[in-house]
């Protein structure tokens, strides 16, 4: 089962890990990641916009492509648009399956095609100075090492 | 069709989506980005640097060469920074 939620609310990490596993018993890993704002050089604040219709379908994609790739039981993929404080949880992606080593490279693989193919943008906010965040090289190189 | 902008591009340019009939000129989106940015004003500052653009057609990212119909979706934005 997968779930794809792209929204402002916050999420519970540990519930969407126990929800991955819950009534299954082929499961034998469960890896989660949590992106969490950093609050570093005097940020206040984020703003994260999207491209409604189209980042569910984006990250869906990358999902189908995964679970081509690896054994998968089940993913959760949650990333929260709006206004963000630095300390909020961001973004979770959660993948299920057999065996650990799958579900680390699956998990490892849909967080870095998350930063550079779903399409959301972040706005920096440090006091009154609001200032979009350039895509890195480094986030695109991870992300072309799975080709 | 439709344009959608987003992020630096939407605030340039002054607005977040636009309806125009596909100009008998313009096959492709790299055909589009001439024909917008000849509008000139903030038009001309975005869409003079294509380098720092990127386009989805119908909600999937397609490159500039990809061929329009007067029904599409077209969006502009930066390079993304989610995750």
């Amino acid at each position: 089962m997968n779930t794809i939620l792209v929204q402002s609310e916050d999420f519970d990490a540990g519930a969407e890990c126990e929800a991955l596993g819950s009534g299954r018993r082929d499961i034998g890993a469960v890896v989660a990641f949590t992106g969490v704002v950093r609050g570093d050089q005097g940020l206040s604040a984020l703003t994260l916009e999207q491209y409604p219709g189209m980042t569910e379908r984006e990250i869906a994609r990358h999902v189908r492509e995964a679970e081509l790739r690896w054994p998968i039981a089940g993913v959760t993929v949650i990333h929260r648009v709006g206004r963000l404080l630095p300390g909020d949880r961001i973004v979770f992606v959660g993948v299920a399956c057999e065996h650990r080593t799958a579900a680390f490279e699956a998990a490892e693989f849909l967080t870095d095609y998350l930063k550079t193919r779903a399409p959301l943008w972040k706005q920096e906010h440090r006091g009154e100075m609001a200032v979009w965040v350039e895509a890195k090289d480094t986030d695109e190189k991870s992300a072309l090492r799975w080709r | 069709m439709t344009l959608l902008y987003f992020a630096w591009v939407r605030q340039s340019v002054g607005c977040s989506e636009e309806n125009l009939p596909l100009p008998d000129n313009v096959r492709t989106i790299e055909e589009l980005i001439t024909y917008l940015r000849a509008r000139g004003g903030p038009y001309e500052q975005v869409f003079g640097q294509p380098d720092r653009l990127r386009a989805a057609l119908n909600r999937e990212h397609v490159r500039f060469d990809a061929n329009l119909h007067n029904e599409d979706e077209i969006a502009f934005f930066p390079p993304v920074t989610g995750g």
